[in-house]
């Protein structure tokens, strides 16, 4: 009867956690996240002492110091659910099309949403905030189906490489249409320059509560496709086999994800990398599970943004790089490291 | 026996026929992309705010003192002109370089990641060294060197190019402009028409300084581009039938790409990353000559006809002045998206 159960596989050891370990980890991300929160709010081009945030935290704004904190509130809150959106889209998005190198920045889905967002401004003066996040949704979606259908022609379908060369080939012509679309609006380009290298400074708290129930609903959906992305791991067939209703999961997984990365870009312009690097740090702490992988993935993706966006601020003092740059200059390796593992394994 | 083994006369002439056909047809092409190339270099020198007759912009070119057109055209327009169809020539023969020694068209310098990784060594230089001129542009060939080396070496350990060694490139020329960016908002001078030209590339605000150090490495790189033709050649047909047929492989391979890398190094230093231009000119160049023979003059003079029209284009078509890269890149973007449909549709190596 043993032969049944045959022994795993020396590489599989790692995809199974037990629980304590994963409850482990999930404290110290928390903890992580806390601190790094705590950071973001007391570092910046003007120092303020502990003192003054606690005050400030306490809803003061009684001194310059604690005025800088109370700007940077808003700043931090946006971070960390743009960097939670970032990362569970990208896990999603991993999880639906099996594909190692799925991430919003690297399949062109931002440059969809931003495209959508400057053209939306600059032509038809959809200014308010709500249709911001709809064109933003709606580009996302498009792009994301456009750059699918590209990497699934031909022979073998959607292959990890194919897709991701065609999501890096349309999100350069999209940047290319951004750029042509937002240079000759002289009274836009300083909004959307900014905007356009993917940024969360600025933030208030007008700008983050329209986006709220877009991300409440696409945090919601993703977190209960968790079941289904499991049994898609293990192919459309077997995954049929026990059950699942395959076209109709992997669906409702990416209009989640969609409207994630859609929400996130609308506030925050468009920041790659995040949804391609955090999905793998997360399965090496937790395996491959993904009712364990999504709640990680927005909690790490959180982490990773705000630490982004501290770094930025410390390394270029007195001024501050946005955290698209950080991401990048961060992500590119990641994703290089990525495309040169010999057998890209699908997931 | 003899009637087998010896062709029919006809069929001979016929081969022969066809061979001064083609090769006619090629002499025709080049010689109407040279012309194209020479009449929108007259007319980027002619039009302006203030539009010179041709005889006025002649007797400037030759130096003769012409009140107004010699400061508008000789020190404004001029110089520009002379450096988009440097640029133009430099990126086509080095773009149309890398798509045949690679043997994939989307392996082009500026897909790859070499035109950003000279063009964020120019910024660092300009901005953190101070450096200017002809330092920037060794710089940015260093720098450039590194980066194709890196490149390479990273997408070589599979043993498979191809796919891989774009993706890579991608990713490097992701980083590459993040640096930039970096650079740019460290120095305190992110304004959009700064970070465009080196982004996307530029011909604003030209000088003779920045345009020399371009014209000199065309004219010694172009040449020994030009003399590694018929290896250039042989090296498509695969590395075991190039050195069958007497090409040595790694020597052509080597000095081909330090000149390319040279002359997109040099070019990106005096006016950004022109958008695409290495990468569409040698597609181009084949639709228009067919199978005849080299791509490298056609590549050259496509790439400098786009970068001149490009120009001009973003100059005076529309309300706005838009730099040559913005221009460039709206034209090249789709045919890269187009150039991958048509590759995934034919099943190609992935």
């Amino acid at each position: 009867m043993t032969a049944l159960r045959p022994a795993p596989a020396p590489g599989t050891a790692g995809a199974r956690r037990p629980g304590p370990v994963r409850l482990l980890w999930l404290l110290v991300v928390v903890g992580v996240l806390a601190a790094l929160a705590a950071a973001s709010i007391a570092v910046g081009s003007r120092g303020v002492g502990w003192s003054d945030v606690l005050a400030a935290l306490g809803g003061s704004s009684d001194d310059l110091g604690q005025a800088a904190v109370t700007k940077r509130i808003p700043r931090t809150v946006l971070a960390v659910l743009v960097g939670a959106a970032l990362g569970l889209s990208g896990a999603v998005m991993q999880g639906v099309t099996r594909n190692p190198l799925a991430d919003p920045g690297v399949l062109g889905i931002n440059s969809g949403a931003s495209l959508a967002v400057v053209a939306g401004l600059a032509w038809f003066g959809l200014f308010s905030a709500a249709s911001i996040i709809w064109t933003a949704i709606a580009g996302a979606a498009v792009s994301t189906v456009f750059v699918y259908a590209v990497g699934a022609l031909g022979r073998g379908g959607p292959t990890p490489l194919k897709l991701a060369l065609a999501g890096a080939a349309t999100a350069a012509a999209l940047t290319s249409f951004i750029t042509a679309i937002a240079l000759p609006r002289g009274d836009l380009s300083v909004s959307i320059q900014s905007w356009e290298v993917g940024g969360v400074g600025g933030a208030t708290s007008a700008t983050i509560t329209p986006v709220l129930p877009f991300l409440a609903v696409g945090l919601v959906v993703s977190l209960l496709s968790a079941r289904s992305l499991n049994s898609l791991a293990l192919g459309d067939d077997l995954a049929a086999g026990l059950g699942e209703r395959v076209a109709l999961a992997r669906g409702l997984a990416a209009a989640g994800s969609v409207l994630l990365c859609g929400a996130a870009t609308a506030v925050a312009g468009p920041i790659g990398f995040v949804g391609l690097v955090v999905p793998h740090l997360c399965r090496l702490l937790v395996g491959v599970d993904h009712r364990w992988l999504l709640p990680f993935t927005a909690l790490t993706g959180a982490c990773l943004l705000v630490g982004a966006d501290v770094l930025g601020r410390i390394v270029a003092r007195p001024s501050e790089i946005d955290v698209g740059i950080v991401t990048a200059l961060v992500g590119a390796p990641f994703f290089i490291a990525l495309v040169r593992r010999q057998r890209m394994r699908e997931l | 026996m003899t009637a087998g083994l010896v062709p029919p006369s006809s069929a001979v002439d016929a081969v022969a026929r066809g061979r001064l056909r083609r090769a006619s047809r090629r002499r025709l092409v080049v010689a109407v992309l040279a012309g194209l190339v020479v009449a929108a270099f007259c007319v980027t020198l002619m039009i302006g705010r203030t539009v010179y007759p041709p005889g006025d912009v002649f007797r400037v070119v030759l130096g003769q003192d012409v009140p107004g057109a010699t400061f508008t055209v000789g020190r404004l327009r001029l110089p520009r002109a002379v450096l988009a169809v440097v640029a133009g020539l430099g990126f086509g023969l080095a773009g149309v370089t890398f798509q045949t020694m690679l043997r994939n068209p989307l392996a082009s310098p500026d897909v790859i990641g070499i035109s950003a990784g000279a063009s964020a060594a120019a910024v660092i230089a300009i901005v953190f060294l101070g450096l200017s001129g002809t330092a920037v542009s060794v710089t940015s060939i260093v720098a450039a060197l590194g980066v194709a080396l890196l490149v390479y070496t990273l997408a070589s350990t599979g043993g498979v190019a191809g796919t891989r060694l774009i993706l890579i490139g991608i990713g490097v020329a992701a980083m590459s402009r993040s640096v930039v960016s970096y650079v740019l908002s460290k120095a305190g001078t992110w304004d959009f028409a700064e970070a465009l030209r080196w982004l996307t590339g530029s011909l604003n605000g030209t000088t003779w300084e920045a345009t020399l150090p371009a014209v000199v490495a065309l004219l010694v790189f172009g040449p020994v581009l030009l003399a590694q033709t018929r290896d250039l050649a042989a090296l498509q047909l695969g590395d075991d039938t190039a050195s069958a047929l007497g090409t040595r492989v790694e020597r052509t391979r080597l000095v081909a790409i330090v000149a390319a890398v040279g002359l997109i190094a040099f070019v990106t230093a005096a006016c950004g990353p022109i958008a695409f231009v290495s990468f569409l000119a040698g597609p181009i160049a084949a639709r228009v000559v067919g199978p005849n023979g080299s791509l490298l003059v056609p590549a050259a003079l496509v790439g400098a006809l786009l970068v001149l029209v490009a120009d001009l284009v973003g100059q005076f078509a529309l309300d706005t002045r838009f730099p040559v890269g913005v221009v460039t890149g709206v034209l090249g973007a789709p045919y890269l998206v187009y150039l991958i449909v048509r590759t995934n549709r034919a099943g190609g190596s992935l």
